[in-house]
Order: C-alpha cells, then sequence, then structure tokens
C-alpha cells in the first residue's frame, strides 16, 4: 500500500451516522475479483437517481468538493458488513482521508490494510468541521507524524491512533512480510497446541 | 483470579506478544466464500505465497449462488466469481464444498452443522456474520479481505485486545418470543454501535435455556450491535449438539474435548469492562421499522415520532429512516402491508427456524398480494425439511421452495425485492437498498414472517391459533 502522511485538500462534509457499508459499496459491485475500480461505484445509490442521472443535492456530486480527499461523517462509519470493498471503494474515488467520531471495528482495520487514514475527532469537533465544510469550501492539513488536523483558520485538532498501525500506515508496510518475521513463535505455537 | 471465557481463548491462542503492539494471535478456523476471498488468493499469487494450513480452511459458495435453478448463474461477473473460488481452492488445496456438493450452504450455517464450529476457537470469515459461532464459545469475528490473505499465508493475525462485554437477560422468555426477538430487543435498547470494540458474552437465564440454533440466532447479530464478536459459554447443550457430528471426535477423545470445553465456561466471579442486564419482560415479538436494526419495536407499538428523540441528529437519523421506509411517523407496526415474504438467512435458515414457519402456515393459504419464499440455509437444511415433509407445508400455502444460500438477504444473486415494495425478512440487516434499490425491509423472527405472509400485514403471532397448539 502506499504510504500516507501530509495530505492537504478541502473536506466533504457528509452529515450522517451510521453510514454503512451496504451505502458505500452496494452489493451489486461486489462481484468483481479485482481490488481497483470501485471508485464510480462509491455511495452509488446517494449519488444517482433510480434513471442513472445525478442526485443534485448529495455532497459528492456538489462541484464545489470534487477533488477532495479527505471525507468527514457522524459516528459510526463504516458500520455493517467486512467487504473491504468499502475501503477501496473510498480510496479509488479519490479520499485518503475519513475524519469520524468513531467507526465500526472491521471497518477501521480495513482501512488501516489499505493505506487509508480513518481519524477520530470528538464529537464536537467534527461537528465543528461539518459546519465550516458546509457553509463554504473548507480546507484542512492532516499531518500523521503530527497527529494533527489544522483548518485554514488556523483551527487545530489532535487525535490519536495507534502506533502499530500508524507506522504501518506512514510507511505503507506490507503487513504479511512483517508477519513473516514471526515464524519461528508460529511454527513453535503449533507444535505445542499440536495443530499438526 | 476468576476469567471470562472471552480472556481464556484469548490468552490461549497469543502467538507473541508486546508492548505497544496488538497480540499475534492464532487461528483456528478459516471459513472462506466466493466474495471475499479472491483478491486475497490473487494476493498470494502475485507475492508467491502460499496457504499455510489448508487442513484449517473451509469453503463454499453462498453469496451469489441461484436459489432457482443451479446450472445457471445468467451474471457473468457472478459466474466469474463463483469459478473463480473453485480454482483457487483447486490450486492452493482448501477444502470446498461447491454449489453441487451435498454439504454446500450458507457458511455459518454448515460449519456448525459439519462439527467444525467447535468451543474454544479462534474463527475467522471474510463476512461479519461471523460472530454465528460465537453460540459455541468460539472468539469469531468478521475480517476483510487483506485479513483473509493474512490468515491464509500466516494463519495468525495482529489483534488489538477488545474489550469485553456482559450482556445479562434475565427471567425465561414470554409465550411466543424467540430468540430474533431477543437480538433486536438488544440492539434497540443499547443501541447499534454499543458493542464497537468489545467482545460480548451473553448470559442469563434466557439465554441458558436457548437451544444452540436459538443462540446462533442471539450470537449472528451481535455484528449489528457493532460487536467485534458475541460468544456464549459452552454448557451440556453446546456438547450435546456437536456429539457425532463430522469434524467432532469421538469416543475418548470427545469425552477429553467435551471436559476441555467446558473448562472455558467463564468463572461464577469472571468481571468484565461492560455490564448490561434485560430483562425478558421487556422482550414481545419485534419488528424493525427503519433503516438500521436499532430501528425496531414490539409489534404493539407504533412507528415512533421525531418528538420523542432528544438530539437533532437522531430525529434527523429518524425522518431519513421514514422517508426511505415510506412510513408515517405514529404508525401502527400491525398496519403495515407487506409484499414480499423472506425466511432464509444466516441469522434464520435452520431446521427450527422453518419448523417455527411452517407451524404458523400449516392449512393456510400465502395472502394474494404476498410473493413468499423459503431458502433453506444448507443442502443439509433442506433435506432435514423435506424428510419431514416441511417443503410440502410451504409448497401447499402458497411459499416458494428454493436451493440453499444467501438469496434474498443481500440480494446479489437474482432474489431481488422491487423498489418501493416491502419485505418481511428473517435476515439480519434492514439498511437502504439491502434487498435490492428502493426495497424495504422489516426484520422479524420466521414465526412472525410466517405469519405476516398469510394476514398480508404484521400480526402479533401470539394473537394465532397454530401457535398454541
Amino acid at each position: 500500500m502506499e504510504p500516507i502522511n501530509e495530505v492537504v485538500s478541502v473536506i466533504t462534509p457528509l452529515d450522517r451516522k451510521n453510514v454503512d457499508t451496504d451505502q458505500i459499496i452496494s452489493k451489486e459491485f461486489l462481484k468483481r475479483i479485482e481490488r481497483t475500480g470501485f471508485g464510480k461505484y462509491l455511495f452509488y445509490h446517494w449519488r444517482h437517481n433510480a434513471d442513472g442521472s445525478e442526485v443534485q443535492d448529495f455532497v459528492l456530486n456538489d462541484e464545489r468538493f470534487k477533488g477532495s480527499k479527505i471525507l468527514v461523517a457522524q459516528e459510526n462509519f463504516g458500520c455493517g458488513s467486512s467487504r473491504e470493498h468499502a475501503p477501496w471503494s473510498i480510496l479509488d474515488y479519490g479520499f485518503n482521508v475519513v475524519i469520524a467520531p468513531s467507526y465500526a471495528d472491521i471497518f477501521y482495520n480495513n482501512c488501516m490494510k489499505n493505506g487509508l487514514l480513518p481519524i477520530k475527532l470528538t464529537m464536537s469537533e467534527v461537528e465543528e468541521l461539518l459546519a465550516n465544510g458546509q457553509k463554504d469550501p473548507y480546507t484542512v492539513e492532516v499531518n500523521l507524524v503530527e497527529q494533527t488536523v489544522t483548518g485554514q483558520d488556523g483551527k487545530s485538532y489532535s487525535f490519536e491512533i495507534d502506533p502499530y498501525y500508524k507506522e504501518m500506515l506512514l510507511n505503507g508496510w506490507d503487513e504479511i512480510s512483517l508477519t513473516f518475521q514471526y515464524e519461528e513463535q508460529i511454527a513453535n505455537y503449533e507444535k505445542q497446541h499440536q495443530h499438526t | 483470579m476468576a476469567k471470562n471465557i472471552i480472556e481464556k481463548i484469548w490468552n490461549q491462542h497469543i502467538v507473541y506478544e508486546e508492548q505497544g503492539k496488538p497480540d499475534l494471535l492464532y487461528i483456528d478456523l478459516h471459513l472462506l466464500h466466493e466474495v471475499t476471498s479472491p483478491q486475497a488468493f490473487e494476493g498470494l499469487r502475485l507475492a508467491n505465497r502460499t496457504v499455510r494450513r489448508p487442513d484449517l480452511c473451509f469453503a463454499t459458495m453462498d453469496h451469489n449462488v441461484p436459489t432457482r435453478n443451479r446450472d445457471e448463474i445468467k451474471d457473468p461477473i457472478a459466474r466469474k466469481q463463483i469459478n473463480t473460488l473453485q480454482t483457487n481452492c483447486d490450486e492452493f488445496g482448501v477444502p470446498l464444498a461447491n454449489m453441487d456438493h451435498p454439504d454446500q450452504g450458507i457458511v455459518h450455517i454448515i460449519g456448525p452443522e459439519l462439527g467444525l464450529t467447535q468451543p474454544g476457537k479462534t474463527i475467522v470469515c471474510g463476512d461479519s456474520h461471523t460472530s454465528t459461532h460465537g453460540a459455541f464459545g468460539a472468539i469469531a469475528f468478521g475480517i476483510g479481505t487483506s485479513e483473509v490473505e493474512h490468515v491464509l499465508s500466516t494463519q495468525t493475525l495482529w489483534q488489538s485486545k477488545p474489550k469485553t462485554m456482559e450482556i445479562r437477560i434475565n427471567g425465561k422468555l414470554g409465550f411466543g418470543v424467540t430468540a430474533k426477538d431477543v437480538i433486536l430487543a438488544i440492539i434497540a435498547k443499547f443501541g447499534i454501535d454499543m458493542g464497537t470494540g468489545h467482545i460480548v458474552e451473553f448470559t442469563g437465564e434466557a439465554i441458558r435455556n436457548l437451544t444452540m440454533e436459538e443462540r446462533m440466532t442471539v450470537c449472528n447479530m451481535s455484528i449489528e450491535a457493532g460487536a467485534k464478536a458475541g460468544l456464549i459459554s459452552p454448557d451440556a447443550t453446546t456438547v450435546a449438539y456437536l456429539k457425532g457430528r463430522r469434524y467432532v471426535p469421538e469416543g475418548q477423545e470427545f469425552e477429553k474435548a467435551a471436559a476441555h470445553w467446558l473448562s472455558l465456561a467463564s468463572d461464577k466471579d469472571a468481571t468484565y469492562d461492560t455490564m448490561l442486564e434485560m430483562n425478558t419482560d421487556e422482550i414481545e415479538p419485534f419488528v424493525t421499522w427503519g433503516t438500521n436494526p436499532s430501528m425496531g419495536s414490539g409489534i404493539s407499538a407504533s412507528v415512533p415520532y421525531a418528538k420523542d428523540f432528544e438530539s437533532e441528529s437522531d430525529k434527523d437519523a429518524l425522518k431519513q429512516a421514514l422517508a426511505y421506509m415510506g412510513l408515517e411517523e405514529g404508525a401502527p407496526l400491525k398496519s403495515i402491508d407487506i409484499q414480499h415474504v423472506f425466511i432464509g438467512s444466516c441469522t434464520n435458515a435452520r431446521l427450527s427456524d422453518l419448523r417455527a414457519a411452517a407451524k404458523v402456515i400449516a392449512g393456510k393459504k400465502v395472502h394474494p398480494s404476498v410473493t413468499a419464499i423459503v431458502v433453506p440455509g444448507s443442502r443439509t437444511v433442506k433435506k432435514q425439511a423435506e424428510d419431514e415433509g416441511l417443503d410440502s407445508v410451504f409448497l401447499e400455502a402458497g411459499f416458494e421452495w428454493r436451493e440453499s444460500g444467501c438469496s434474498m438477504c443481500l440480494a446479489m444473486n437474482d432474489d431481488v425485492v422491487p423498489a418501493g415494495e416491502r419485505c418481511a425478512s428473517t435476515s439480519n440487516r434492514n439498511f437502504e437498498g439491502r434487498q435490492g434499490a428502493g426495497a424495504r425491509t422489516h426484520l422479524v423472527s420466521p414465526a412472525m414472517a410466517a405469519a405476516s405472509a398469510i394476514a398480508g400485514h404484521f400480526v402479533d403471532v401470539r394473537e394465532l391459533e397454530a401457535v398454541h397448539s
């Protein structure tokens, strides 16, 4: 995966809570056997009417947010299914960062394996960002090393992230290669537990 | 010191631990299906890696499979995905129950059925409803495709130790109240994300009295409350269910295994990071009216009003949900007409579920404006049901009797609810578009689904004569 550290972009304010994986990427797009090309299907049924035309007032169809790399949403983002197609579609669409007060566990893990940075800010901080972003296009700078999100007006927020995942994201490491360094421990475990 | 079952199983599976890192956890059973595995196998191929323990893997085809005519998968992309699983399992030596295999079924139905699912195991699958297997006292959770690849190549996962939670259900279940109603009531009461970061142990008299199939229904939907996993300590019910199943040891080995399983049960004075409680007198047959599984109420209630909620975001969520569902605030749940009934899914497509539904509909006819289908959870369930004549009961009432698979739970195959129509569904998710773009899902128990198929709208199963006999 691609390393990630600094991202500067206008935020896309998606003012909804409990955004589930079925909305992020609907099941009809899960039949492909590739990891790429899911961006055009992101939030498909929120972006499109039944006849395929664009839903005018959906935030992803707003010209002001085109090219945005940072998606901001309310709590429990990514709840539901384990489909990794969710972070794949978010990344493929062009986002590198999601900011929300909380995430569903599987989605959060899936982000980490793909170089999509899921930032947790407090509920009131996210509400502030959403309000700013909905009023006018609002640019923020995300810095993973510093663990900060800084707005164009200088307002700065700090976030927590597990140091293990932070290092992995900063370096774009392949976790499987790392785990192979523990081959001896795995083999010992199998021996002790008669996993033969 | 007293330990709960979550701590016991977790500690027994730590391969490596170090301050500041997640634990490296050994995985005892890896279940696979066609939708979330192709990119993982491709990753192995690209990196020239192998499957470390194909003997600890088991694959099946469920999400995409047709339930009408097995010979015809019209969608070429779906067909390719099915064929890809066959090729991958052949190439990497992973055991597979393919579409034509007698063991085929929904992955979370066949694991327990075959005895692959056992107490004390760590079990993963690229599917969020892997929590089902927790019913046996296993730590079982859904993973993404990158983690599927990680388990295939290393048989381990890096996992941060989750917090532990006890949800105690006191008392005996009321008449006509099922395991499905219990879990829907828990989610409605405590919220769709109450379990985030936790593994939940369900305890209490009501849980202890459940059969294994009912326990699976409860654990299956732990994920709908955000829990990483849900489980129930093994007891005599667990041991009795497992005895004689294909992958379970026999004779003296079984006695040894059973003693080990029972030792895993939470110690009497075990503690948890969080403890929640609920009494059975709060639980009646449930119906969801919204667009996530926490948006539900007992059948005697009505759709809530926005003014019932305090926060603006909850009021907004209610309005968005009702706009999608085409429902008015204050509408009695019994007044909601339905056009489709789906009895199936990893939540409620086991033999006891089909029996419960059949009991309600026996000798009656499906309402003329309703299309009703039964999709058994596995080929084994289908055969067992046919052996006792349940297929005739359903067919005579006007239900369609299908081949096993995930089917209309997520509508990846042809089993789709049309836009704007309502489905009483025994599945687990009522998200927007889950059963088809624009489709409106109401989650219910098998008995409630069956009763609504006959009436054409929701009814309280407790008022039906058939349930009393």
